[in-house]
């Protein structure tokens, strides 16, 4: 039997289609509702609460824990000070991406790595040698995201905090329901939000209190679909659809470098070490291949093409997930990878691995399409990531 | 069918490989005859009824290395051939947990995490490095192997091509293919994980069928052989075949008659007649004569040319490689028909892992000193143990509610001090029982009976030399162009017309059917 995740006894009653989906050997809500439409609503206009504990989460402790952590991250750890979150991927020798995640510190020698897939084991090679421990504190924390432009009265009004002054990218400790938890303002939606982690047998008071706290403000729970439509918003990437960990990857064709991700801004090649260092530079003095973008459907291509059927555009009902050939002039360019239809931007958007000679914000390339079974090319631009981007988001 | 009729093939021997080889070349229009000893067909894959209402994979048990271009050239599954899955191993431990590794990969994760974090880490990372080999290594499996020694331009391009198969693995590969080569599984193992029963199972695929320990190098490379495992193209899984591993054989034996072939039972051969260097029939123990084309031999190389045809009439220096060509037995199997399910102290009651293996074979300590014993001639006491329960995956292998359980047992030497016979026959049995029993102690009071195969019964009964179940040990000196003897591993033989089939020749042992069809194509070949 999988597990249900800490919040199992809360959220099992609220999934009225039973649809449930594996999540890193958790099972979690696809949607709670027959339909995630209202859950994704809630995520950009009110406020929802998300289980995300299955989200792989390491303690690395001790007064080496800044070093192992800065030669694993491409990130400058140095300057992650306590109270302060920073987002980046960690690459193999090769330069090659195996995960990425969030690094939260906690104090001067306690920080905590979140990550798509299990990395203790890289972790505790990486740290041999250094006065650092890593634990695996997967099963024992709990996580929920709180998400939208109300989150921060829902959570006003559930913790004894005030989070008025915390910014975007650093964390607090505070009190919901008189259980002890860390909030941090991250998240997965693109949108004004938190992340509140949690000792896992406090669950069922933290999510009470928080659903309490939140009815005033329409707080929804929200399940996996609603939150992978709001991620491909926000242009942020999911391990194993937008990319491939490395130390999975049976070809070296499927592997991926943060160049070619798009993360350019998360490499600090200055540090005189990390993991995959001379790999990056080497890359970078090169140019990278490939390169991540966003590419919008043009409206009046997609009608032409379902015209042809006597049809309207049909859209996708969920975000998708598998490879999409992309072509300049009949020669295949790259593929994308996840594609939604965005009801907040009232665009199709999809994120796409592109050659980085047919990359260039504006390029006009054409995303495969099928339509009544048969295949059609529908006419797209390359756009910068995120497609949706709010002012609140880091107000 | 008129005595004395010219045959274009004769076959000695109505295993899966002589009827493999029937089959491609009576496709190819040959005609075919293929002659067994025994009164079934199927050698080592065979299902036998030797307790009324409980049939038994006698001796080879699972399915995985069975190849797939086989199963699709001569359409085995229109001729019955049906593989069930074998979806989990258990290993029971004697403080009464256990390791259980799952088909669903987020089950065994979670198992092997229990036991430790980081190897539920490594043992991805182990299964994707061994798919990887396993696919660079696949390519061997369906070719005659080249003679590197040869200077012919054929035999140096065919090496040409391997090298250059090998240079692209790359680096890392490479280098984990070499540790493979020269490692004990034991010690190879220890450089991924630290669970001890993990280890221990793993390990165990290293030390199948030969007589080597786990801790004996060149033992690693076999645990990449048994990776091989292919069904319906899918790798690493094994599987089991519906009507027991004989009902594989049948389908083989089926395609084969459909495409013209003769297939006679209780036909013993007595000997290859030769005349002028050159095979021109066979002549059965009966004294009947029948002449061929050309002669096959699917038995084992030490019959092939030790007894079938006199040694006198090979190079002096082959005989002797034939001589020194290592068949040492090491196994045992005892088939049980059960009344009732055993029941297993780590996981009381019916349950999914009954319907998977069940590995004997706690740690690594326990599977060496299970050696120990064998290295100086006695049967483990507590050996190490394979066990299916095959009427758990296909019911009408048992009366209904009733089992019967194949347990392939590790080490009985056939070398036994003061040699085997009925009781020490029945002390081998005891101590796999009593062994069992500390596993599920309601064992005993379920049996309803018991048959134990000594490796001297396999060369009795099935024909092995020696009692070895895959016609010589699967070592690396023994492997690819050294199989059985260097210059001889492309099927051909000393004897013209006389071509060799069997688990004895390039890729080895297991039901593959890999010898019987690259045979098959060198005859056609030489045609
Ligand atoms: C106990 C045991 C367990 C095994 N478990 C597995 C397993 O689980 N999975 C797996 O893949 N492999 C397993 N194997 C190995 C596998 O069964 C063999 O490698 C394979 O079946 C051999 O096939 P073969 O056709 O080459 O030879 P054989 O099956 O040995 O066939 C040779 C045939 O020749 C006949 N013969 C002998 N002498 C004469 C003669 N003079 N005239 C006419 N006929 C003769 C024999 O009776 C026999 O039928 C096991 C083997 C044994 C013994």
């Amino acid at each position: 039997m999988l597990s249900g995740t800490p919040f199992h006894s809360r959220t099992a009653p609220l999934c009225q289609g039973h649809n449930w989906r594996r999540w890193a050997g958790y099972v979690v809500a696809s949607s709670y509702g027959l339909t995630h439409d209202h859950e994704y609503q809630a995520i950009r206009s009110s406020a929802a609460l998300i289980d995300v504990s299955p989200l792989y989460k390491y303690a690395i402790r001790g007064s080496d824990a800044e070093r192992l952590l800065d030669r694993v991250l491409t990130r400058d750890v140095s300057r992650c000070n306590v109270g302060r979150v920073m987002y980046g991927p960690w690459c193999d020798e090769t330069g090659k991406v195996i995960d990425d995640g969030t690094l939260q510190r906690l104090g001067d020698e306690t920080f905590r790595l979140t990550s798509g897939e299990p990395n203790l084991r890289w972790l505790c090679e990486s740290a041999q040698g250094l006065r650092a421990t890593v634990e695996d504190d997967s099963d024992t924390i709990a996580a929920l995201a709180l998400q939208g432009p109300l989150a921060r009265h829902v959570l006003g009004n559930a913790c004894d905090s005030d989070l008025m002054d915390l910014d975007y990218f650093r964390l607090t400790f505070a009190r919901i329901g008189g259980v002890p938890v860390t909030i941090s303002r991250t998240g997965y939606t693109g949108d004004l939000g938190y992340e509140i982690w949690l000792e896992a047998s406090a669950a069922d008071t933290v999510w009470d209190t928080l659903v309490a706290a939140g009815r005033p403000f329409g707080l929804t729970p929200a399940g996996i679909l609603a939150l992978d439509v709001a991620r491909i918003e926000a242009g942020l990437l999911l391990i194993n659809v937008d990319y491939i960990p490395a130390n999975r990857a049976l070809i070296e064709s499927r592997k991926s470098s943060p160049f070619e991700l798009g993360l350019d801004w998360t490499v600090r090649l200055e540090k005189s070490h990390f993991i995959g260092r001379d790999a990056l530079l080497a890359e970078w003095q090169r140019g990278p291949e490939w390169k991540l973008k966003g590419l919008e459907l043009d409206w009046g291509s997609l009608e032409r093409v379902y015209g042809e059927f006597g049809l309207p555009p049909q859209l996708p009902g969920v975000a998708w997930r598998t490879s999409v050939p992309v072509y300049v002039q009949g020669q295949q360019v790259g593929y994308a990878t996840s594609g939604t239809w965005s009801p907040t931007l009232k665009k199709y958007i999809a994120l796409a691995h592109l050659r980085t000679a047919h990359a260039d914000t504006g390029t006009r390339v054409e995303m495969e399409v099928t339509a009544e079974h048969q295949r059609k090319r529908v006419s797209a631009r390359v756009v910068e990531k995120p497609f949706f981007e709010p002012e609140r988001k880091r107000a | 069918m008129a005595r004395g009729k010219r045959y274009d093939a004769v076959i000695i021997g109505g295993g899966h490989n002589g009827l493999v080889n029937a089959a491609y070349l009576a496709r190819a229009d040959k005609r075919v005859l293929v002659l067994e000893r025994r009164h079934v067909l199927g050698g080592s894959a065979v299902t036998e009824e030797f307790f009324p209402g409980f049939k038994f994979s006698t001796l080879s048990y699972v399915v995985s290395l069975l190849r797939p271009e086989i199963i699709r050239d001569l359409d085995l599954p229109s001729h019955g051939l049906e593989i069930l899955p074998l979806e989990s191993t258990l290993t029971p431990l004697p403080n009464g947990d256990y390791l259980a590794r799952w088909a669903d990969h987020d089950r065994t994760r979670r198992e092997i995490y229990r036991h430790s974090a980081t190897d539920a880490e490594a043992y991805d990372d182990f299964g994707r490095l061994m798919y990887q080999l396993a696919f660079a290594m696949k390519p061997l499996l369906g070719m005659v192997p080249p003679d590197p020694t040869s200077l012919s331009p054929r035999e140096l391009y065919r090496l040409v091509k391997l090298g250059k198969h090998f240079r692209d693995l790359g680096r890392e590969r490479f280098y984990a293919l070499y540790k493979l080569l020269t490692m004990s599984s034991a010690d190879y193992l220890d450089e991924w994980f630290e669970t001890e029963p993990l280890k221990a199972t793993m390990a165990c695929s290293g030390i199948i069928g030969t007589f080597l320990g786990v801790r004996s190098p060149g033992t690693a490379y076999v645990l990449l052989h048994h990776y091989m495992g292919e069904i319906d193209g899918a790798f690493r899984s094994w599987g089991f075949a519906r009507g027991g591993t004989g009902a594989v054989s049948q389908a083989i034996a089926d395609a084969a008659r459909r495409y013209g072939a003769e297939i006679r039972t209780e036909s013993p051969v007595a000997a290859v007649k030769v005349k002028n260097g050159r095979a021109t029939g066979v002549a059965l123990e009966s004294g009947e004569e029948i002449d061929a084309r050309v002669v096959v031999s699917a038995v084992d190389p030490k019959l092939t040319f030790l007894k079938l045809v006199d040694p006198g009439q090979l190079p002096i220096d082959f005989v002797e490689a034939i001589h020194r060509f290592r068949i040492r037995g090491s196994s045992g199997k005892v088939n049980l028909a059960l009344d009732a399910l055993p029941n297993f102290t780590c996981l009381p009651g019916d349950g999914p892992h009954l319907r998977g293996a069940i590995s004997i074979s706690p740690s690594i300590d326990y599977l060496e000193r299970a050696y120990d014993d064998a290295k100086y001639g006695e049967f483990s006491r507590r050996p190490y143990m394979d066990i299916v329960i095959p009427s758990m995956i296909d019911p009408t292998m048992a009366p209904p509610g009733k089992h019967v359980m194949s347990i392939f047992v590790q080490y009985a030497p056939y070398d036994l001090n003061g040699g085997w016979n009925e009781k020490r026959r029945d002390a081998f049995g005891d101590a796999v029982i009593d062994t069992l029993s500390d596993f599920a102690p309601n064992l005993k009071n379920v049996i309803l009976h018991r048959k134990v195969i000594t490796p001297l019964d396999m060369e009795q009964e099935y024909g092995l030399t020696d009692g070895n179940i895959f016609h010589g040990e699967l070592a690396l000196h023994q492997l690819f162009f050294m199989r059985p003897v260097p210059s001889w591993a492309d099927y051909r033989t000393p004897i013209k017309d006389y071509y060799q089939c069997g688990s004895g020749t390039h890729p080895g042992g297991g039901i593959t059917g890999a010898s019987g069809r690259l045979s098959a194509q060198v005859i056609l070949k030489d045609w």
